[in-house]
């Protein structure tokens, strides 16, 4: 399997490493971050930590190109600082204040850059699947070699729509990559649980569309199998299926007592197959980086979460005008005439 | 530097809870991700984690303890050589979230108050296309096939997707020879599955193209209704204002002919309910061009209710290289005096029918096409009751919640000195539509009906 290939005999730089150490970090921290936030009442709803996750996006972005396509659920911080929005806007956006990506309008399900393609951030879950698959259907249609990474859980692999994109994907050639974050659990329910057949990613051979599984807590693995789906897309060959095999280490929300799998379940992950460790160590092992290089990255990290904390709080709530804008792209009010 | 570990929200809705057990002790050591305490909320017992790596410096609140306000310190953080005796604890919980935005927003469209008098609306009353145009003969169908041909021809982003829209030329045959004039890259034909159509549709317009998405009925588009709302209506509020989707979802609406329950829903008041979508159901042929051409330059999702009865009626459409119908302006198709009734797509055959027969007993009605719902002409509704005092509304569907009961409630406020009579909302039976062609003649409105209830706002 591509994953164990990849963890003998690692084809990446020493800065590649630091990089994907970096960016995992900084998702790490500044989830860390919304949930003390949200402890404090700064930040409120719901709110889905992608903590244990990051290896996922990460990997994936290394392998998109400029003007490439990304949507997800609403389990969607992790997506968007990877993809290089700022985590001041996103941060702002949790505390729903005037800063915040949507202007506070949207929340931490709800959020979308257009500078940098990403398409969202959508709280029905997998209706983001055919939305991905439609994204895709504007850069066929257009005639660009831009791929959609589109985003999903095993929860949302149950629902039909996600077979109703499928075929259309499939017969229509769409460049989109189908990415099954496959975290374990659909909020308490285990796959185990909730589907019949173990493998998600096989179900695309119903509709002709190849896939593989792959170790989501192996940043090179994720980014080695990205590559290939991204130029199977690229070469007009259609959809790609990736089951990436991850695990969140907190509650689905905030509000999960999580009492649907054991504490030691949680702790043996942390402990054995942490993606940010596993990155941490090959560079100190490989001697790409020394302890100090590392505690440098940290602080980094570090300055760049409190930064976007401080931000959060300080952005004034949106102004009540606001309530009215936004409703129609022309502006033009509710009731024209009454 | 010490740090407070404050009572968190475990919660979308918790205020306070008790602090059921400590799972540390003054003196450990704890790192992030090791649990803290156990807390009560007021959904469950949660696990509460360390953030930050530290000494446990001291527990400012018991086990036990119920009632701890969300923000209160509950134990306090110290670095190694830190000495716990040091610390100052703050007495009050952090401010939660900012509050300083409590006065209430204005909508911008605020109608008059109860104690000013009402002020003449104003209304829009410019013709659509220049007097002496000269008009041709054409039925909806073809007016709503030159509508979209034309802005496709205009603009390459424009496409078509639907279940037989291409080979089969329509399964109303509205898309009549549009495969062959553009191919079947902006015709598509898809498979009958409305939920991920629709969803790939509302995707392509985030990716910015223009989709027209046809449903063989309207009836078929509750299996994709999320992508309606969820996904097009709301997504530029959403965004704020940075994407949302252009696109225009259309098909047939409302009873055809024997078709049952399932296949005979006017969705007319569903759709105007929600902010974000514009909403058009016109009546004549010149009126569906015009407004799909409107609707396919809109920047926002349009929901377009047509119907089928309608599509091989015949009506004068303007012979004009290009003219388009704005949203948000009636039509008065007949200037009266007595009483208004307003209508829209099909209620307007009753409406008119009526307003006919009406004129033979001497009672003069004014008859307004609404032809967009949203946004709605209200203005012209009320110009009109200011004069005739009465008014009724007709439309094919259900009673309860209908968008006569809204245009009622507009009358209301902002017209009621001027109402000589209650206004009369005619619909269609609150029944599911029978098969049975007795019964289903039965649950339709009918044109005596509209002059029953004319009759009975002028008190004849």
């Amino acid at each position: 399997m591509a994953a164990r290939k990849a963890a003998k005999k690692p084809n990446v730089s020493a800065e590649e490493l630091k990089t994907f150490y970096r960016d995992m970090l900084l998702i790490r921290r500044f989830e860390e971050k919304a949930g003390q936030l949200y402890g404090m009442g700064l930040i409120g709803g719901f709110c889905h930590l992608y903590i244990g996750q990051e290896a996922v996006v990460v990997g994936l972005e290394a392998a998109a190109k400029e003007g490439d396509k990304r949507i997800t659920s609403y389990r969607d911080h992790g997506h968007m600082l990877a993809c290089g929005m700022d985590p001041k806007g996103v941060m702002a956006e949790l505390t729903g204040r005037e800063g915040g990506y949507s202007k506070g309008k949207g929340g931490s399900m709800h959020m979308f850059s257009k500078e940098k393609h990403f398409y969202g951030g959508h709280g029905i879950v997998a209706a983001q699947v055919p939305l991905g698959a439609g994204l895709a259907f504007s850069d066929m249609y257009k005639g660009n070699d831009n791929v959609t990474f589109t985003y999903f859980g095993d929860g949302a692999a149950n629902q039909g729509q996600v077979y109703e994109s499928y075929n259309m994907a499939e017969l229509w050639m769409l460049p989109v990559v189908f990415v099954i974050e496959n975290n374990q659990y659909a909020m308490g329910t285990s796959t185990k649980r909730s589907t019949k057949s173990p493998s998600y990613w096989e179900r695309g051979a119903a509709y002709g569309i190849p896939g593989e599984e792959v170790d989501g807590m192996d940043v090179l693995a994720v980014k080695e199998a990205g590559q290939k789906a991204v130029e199977h897309c690229r070469a007009g060959k259609g959809p790609y299926i990736l089951e990436i095999k991850t695990y969140r280490y907190r509650g689905h929300s905030m509000s999960d007592p999580a009492k649907y799998r054991t504490r030691e379940e949680v702790q043996k992950m942390r402990d054995e197959r942490d993606p940010i460790e596993a990155v941490r160590s090959m560079l100190l092992t490989g001697k790409h980086a020394s302890e100090d290089d590392l505690k440098a990255i940290d602080k980094e990290i570090k300055e760049i979460v409190n930064a976007s904390a401080e931000f959060a709080k300080e952005s004034p709530e949106p102004a009540p005008e606001e309530l009215w804008t936004d409703i129609y792209a022309d502006e033009v009010p509710q009731e024209e005439t009454a | 530097m010490a740090t407070e570990i404050l009572m968190p929200a475990l919660s979308p809705t918790m205020e306070e809870g008790t602090l059921a057990k400590w799972l540390v002790k003054e003196g450990d050591t704890v790192s992030s991700g090791d649990i803290m305490a156990e807390i009560e909320t007021d959904k469950a017992t949660m696990e509460f984690e360390a953030v930050d790596e530290g000494i446990v410096g001291k527990i400012l609140i018991e086990e036990g303890t119920e009632g701890v306000k969300v923000n209160t310190p509950i134990a306090v953080l110290i670095e190694e050589g830190e000495s716990a005796d040091d610390i100052k604890t703050s007495s009050a919980p952090a401010p939660a979230a900012l509050n300083d935005s409590e006065g209430k927003a204005a909508a911008p469209d605020t109608g008059s108050t109860p104690d000013t008098p009402p002020t003449q609306p104003q209304v829009d009353t410019s013709p659509d296309w220049p007097e002496g145009t000269a008009m041709k003969q054409q039925t909806v169908r073809e007016a709503l096939r030159d509508g979209m041909a034309e802005e496709m021809r205009k603009d390459d982003t424009v496409f078509l997707m639907g279940e037989e829209v291409a080979e089969y030329q329509g399964a109303y045959k509205i898309s009549q020879g549009m495969l062959d004039e553009f191919g079947d890259k902006r015709v598509i034909d898809t498979p009958i599955t409305e939920h991920g159509f629709a969803g790939i549709g509302v995707g392509a317009a985030f990716g910015g193209l223009r989709p027209i998405v046809e449903f063989m009925t309207f009836n078929f588009a509750m299996q994709a209704i999320d992508h309606i709302i969820n996904s097009a209506a709301k997504t530029l509020y959403m965004s704020g204002g940075q994407m949302g989707a252009p696109m225009v979802f259309r098909g047939p609406n409302g009873a055809a002919a024997r078709v049952g329950a399932q296949h005979s829903q006017d969705y007319a008041a569903w759709y105007m309910q929600i902010p974000g979508l514009k909403v058009a159901m016109p009546y004549a042929a010149s009126d569906y061009k015009g407004l799909m051409k409107t609707a396919i330059r809109d920047p926002n999702p349009v929901i377009f209710l047509e119907n089928e009865i309608l599509y091989g009626r015949t009506f004068d459409v303007p012979d004009l290289e290009d003219y388009t119908v704005p949203f948000g302006k009636a039509r008065i198709w007949r200037e009266g005096d007595d009483v208004t009734i307003v209508s829209f797509g099909i209620g307007m055959q009753y409406a008119l029918e009526a307003a006919e027969k009406l004129a033979e007993d001497g009672i003069n009605a004014e008859v307004i096409d609404l032809r967009t719902l949203r946004p709605m002409d209200t203005g012209a509704i009320l110009k009109s009751v200011m004069k005739t005092n009465r008014c009724v509304t007709v439309e094919e569907g259900w009673p309860q919640g209908s968008v006569g009961n809204y245009i009622s409630s507009v009358i209301m406020q902002e017209a009621f000195d001027y109402l000589d009579a209650p206004v009369i909302n005619c619909t269609g039976k609150d029944v599911p539509m029978p098969y049975a062609a007795n019964l289903e003649k039965h649950a339709l409105l009918t044109t005596q009906e509209v002059i029953d209830a004319v009759k009975q706002v002028t008190y004849r």
